[in-house]
């Protein structure tokens, strides 16, 4: 069957792509999880390109509720206009604002619906998804209709495990962890973005980065998105590949750490690190 | 047709149920996997794990299962680890034992000693000195008092046939047991939340407007109040170390259900009573170390103090001048707590110890005493009578 398979831009491995296409040929949501910045935003973004859908985005914030993603009643314009004698006030469908799910149900294609971060929201959040999610259905009280999608859109939910999501949710769900990806991985990934990247820089760059992430105490360990800006930036300046060789990151902070290092903890700790071996070596 | 497996990944403490090994048949039919092993492998994968926790489980079940392999000795979550062994042998036995298990077969002797219990025992049982079980003295086993005891049941396996992906078991160090069940107690802690207005004004006053509008002549006057947010501030005090190891996982349970259930969380770590300093990361404690003056005077009254703790150690710890097993502490427990317990205006003691043994610690009378009866012990209604406490 036509499927998912890794792309120019974006590479799957072999258990991302059965997933993908176990999700898509079963109508049933993705469970996206792994370390921030490991393409798991991105991976809807591919899925829907691959497929030839479109792409419907719901970013959940702490604040968002699962009722936004269906639809909402604004009183209050329909109050004002009320007052105001607009004829529209009659109509009690004008009021209602269409959310995102509601989109993606009522789109005359499929299309590919990412769920962006559920777990920033309220631990209840995915129970009240759940007969929307299982059945793709809902009920607007306001106007008595029921939506129903047109066609099942493939459902892409990306979770970076701030919370634990409930189990009548986990189960409706196909579920993938984005392992962080091992050198080669990384060196095709590298390529995939920077076709054009000097080889001795790339194989430099990776050499750091690799044992950057080595470092035990670090609080965030940079990731594939970290290090595709950071080759960004050291294209950008076309700094030598001898300024990044034999530089062990504990003897000098590399280059343009800024890219890599996200937090000032980190930052000090590399310096830490650094002014130790040189008082070893002397 | 897989049922076996399903079965064998119940056993395992996977939670897979009917819905999702339906699921994988369905996805079977439709030809996901493509009769390739190692597709149906990352498909069962997606379809049957919904936690990176479990996938090192799941790969030794899969190897099992498909491959007629033996499950290691006894059971496949019981394996040993080989040097954990010789240590322990090392420690136990007398030098005559020693050279008596070395002339009968060394390691491989132990293991026989080890399996020849397992199959000894017949169903649970607890207490004794010999079998396998809980809460024992025999060497062998979970939470026993022996000072040695093994825990059986880690999660390495000295079966290592690398052969295939899922015989590699790459997210072994993933699978730490700690996070599960934290929803549960994120639930009961949900009890101590205490909602305030704070912050831009987005939503709808609604008495506030009606007066408005009232006052208006009839013309809307929206008027708008800051979202509530839960303001609720807690202050955790965790015992760390020595007697509390035993304790470790359910404490990081609360722990990081604790955190992100509050935004303002404070931590700090103390060694069976907290004295005069206290500390906030373990591992770099001379470094991290805070006067409990400090912390005292940081933090208001207002915030809810937690201890948690297995008050169990010497009641000198408590009530002496010096009587700490650390350092000499100049003023004794009893002091320090009356000064935690009399600044902040709601306290409570969390004991993971099970309450019903609490009688036979006379440490834990006498912190019950200074705590003035708020112990709990650490389980989900400890938990729920705790915040009852607290938000009183």
């Amino acid at each position: 069957m036509a499927g998912f398979k890794s792309t120019e831009t974006y590479i799957a491995s072999r258990d991302l792509e059965v997933a993908v296409n176990a999700a898509v040929a079963l109508q049933r949501p993705l469970l996206v999880k792994g370390e921030p910045g490991t393409g798991k935003t991105v991976l809807a973004h591919e899925v829907a390109k691959a497929l030839g859908y479109p792409l419907i985005e719901w970013h959940i914030k702490s604040t968002t509720k699962a009722q936004q993603g269906l639809y909402e009643y604004d009183a209050v314009s329909r109050l004002r206009d009320g007052q105001l004698g607009d004829p529209r006030v009659h109509d009690i469908s004008n009021y209602i604002v269409r959310g995102k799910l509601w989109d993606a149900f009522d789109a005359d294609q499929p299309v590919v619906l990412l769920i962006d971060e559920i777990d920033k929201a309220d631990i209840e959040f995915p129970n009240d998804l759940l007969l929307e999610l299982d059945r793709m259905q809902f009920f607007v009280y306001e106007t008595r209709q029921t939506v129903v999608a047109k066609h099942r859109p493939i459902v892409i939910i990306t979770s970076n495990n701030e919370k634990e999501l409930p189990d009548a949710f986990l189960r409706r769900c196909f579920f993938h962890y984005i392992r962080f990806p091992d050198r080669e991985t990384m060196e095709r990934i590298v390529h995939a973005h920077f076709p054009n990247i000097r080889q001795d820089l790339a194989r430099e760059a990776l050499n750091v980065f690799f044992q950057i992430r080595g470092v035990q105490e670090l609080k965030k360990k940079p990731a594939t998105s970290e290090l595709l800006d950071w080759l960004k930036l050291l294209m950008i300046e076309d700094l030598p590949a001898e300024v990044l060789r034999s530089q062990d990151p504990k003897v000098a902070i590399p280059p343009l750490y800024g890219a890599l290092l996200k937090n000032e903890q980190d930052v000090h700790l590399f310096e830490r690190l650094a002014f130790l071996s040189r008082r070893q070596q002397r | 047709m897989f049922a076996t497996f399903i079965l064998a990944l119940r056993e395992a403490g996977l939670p897979a149920s009917i819905t999702e090994y339906l699921t994988l048949l369905r996805a079977m039919k439709e030809g996901v996997a493509e009769y390739s092993v190692e597709d149906f492998y990352y498909l069962s994968r997606a379809a049957l794990v919904k936690d990176e926790r479990h996938l090192d489980r799941f790969d030794r079940v899969f190897g099992e299962v498909f491959k007629g392999l033996e499950p290691p000795e006894g059971d496949l979550s019981q394996a040993l680890p080989e040097d954990w062994l010789r240590k322990l042998a090392e420690k136990l036995l007398t030098e005559e034992e020693k050279a008596a298990i070395k002339s009968a077969g060394g390691f491989e002797a132990l293991m026989e000693l080890l399996k020849q219990r397992l199959k000894e025992q017949k169903g649970r049982h607890q207490g004794g000195n010999k079998w396998i079980g809980t809460a024992g003295t025999s060497p062998f086993g979970a939470y026993g008092y022996n000072p040695e005891g093994v825990r059986i049941g880690q999660d390495e396996s000295r079966h290592r046939r690398a052969v295939k992906v899922w015989d590699k078991r790459e997210f072994r160090d993933l699978d730490d047991n700690v996070e599960i069940g934290t929803r549960n107690m994120k639930l009961a802690l949900r009890r101590l939340r205490r909602f305030a207005r704070q912050g831009a004004a987005t939503e709808l006053d609604l008495p506030d407007t009606i007066r408005a509008t009232a006052n208006n002549a009839g013309t809307l006057d929206l008027k708008l109040v800051p979202e509530r947010h839960n303001t609720v501030k807690v202050l955790l005090l965790l015992d760390i170390g020595g007697s509390m190891d035993d304790h470790v996982r359910v404490s990081e349970e609360l722990f990081s259900a604790a955190r992100s259930e509050f935004k303002h969380l404070e931590h700090f770590y103390f060694h069976n009573c907290p004295y005069e300093r206290l500390w906030r990361n373990n591992r770099r404690r001379r470094e991290s170390e805070i006067s409990t003056f400090e912390v005292l005077r940081t933090y208001g009254p207002d915030y809810k103090l937690i201890f948690v703790g297995d008050a169990s150690m010497s009641p000198y710890e408590i009530v002496q001048p010096g009587g700490s097993v650390e350092h000499w502490n100049e003023e004794p427990g009893t002091i320090w707590m009356n000064r935690l317990n009399g600044h902040f205006r709601r306290s409570a003691w969390l004991n993971p110890m099970p309450e019903e043994t609490w009688g036979y610690y006379s440490s834990i009378g006498l912190m019950r005493q200074l705590m003035e009866g708020r112990m709990f012990p650490l389980t989900l209604g400890g938990i729920e009578a705790m915040t009852r406490e607290l938000s009183r």
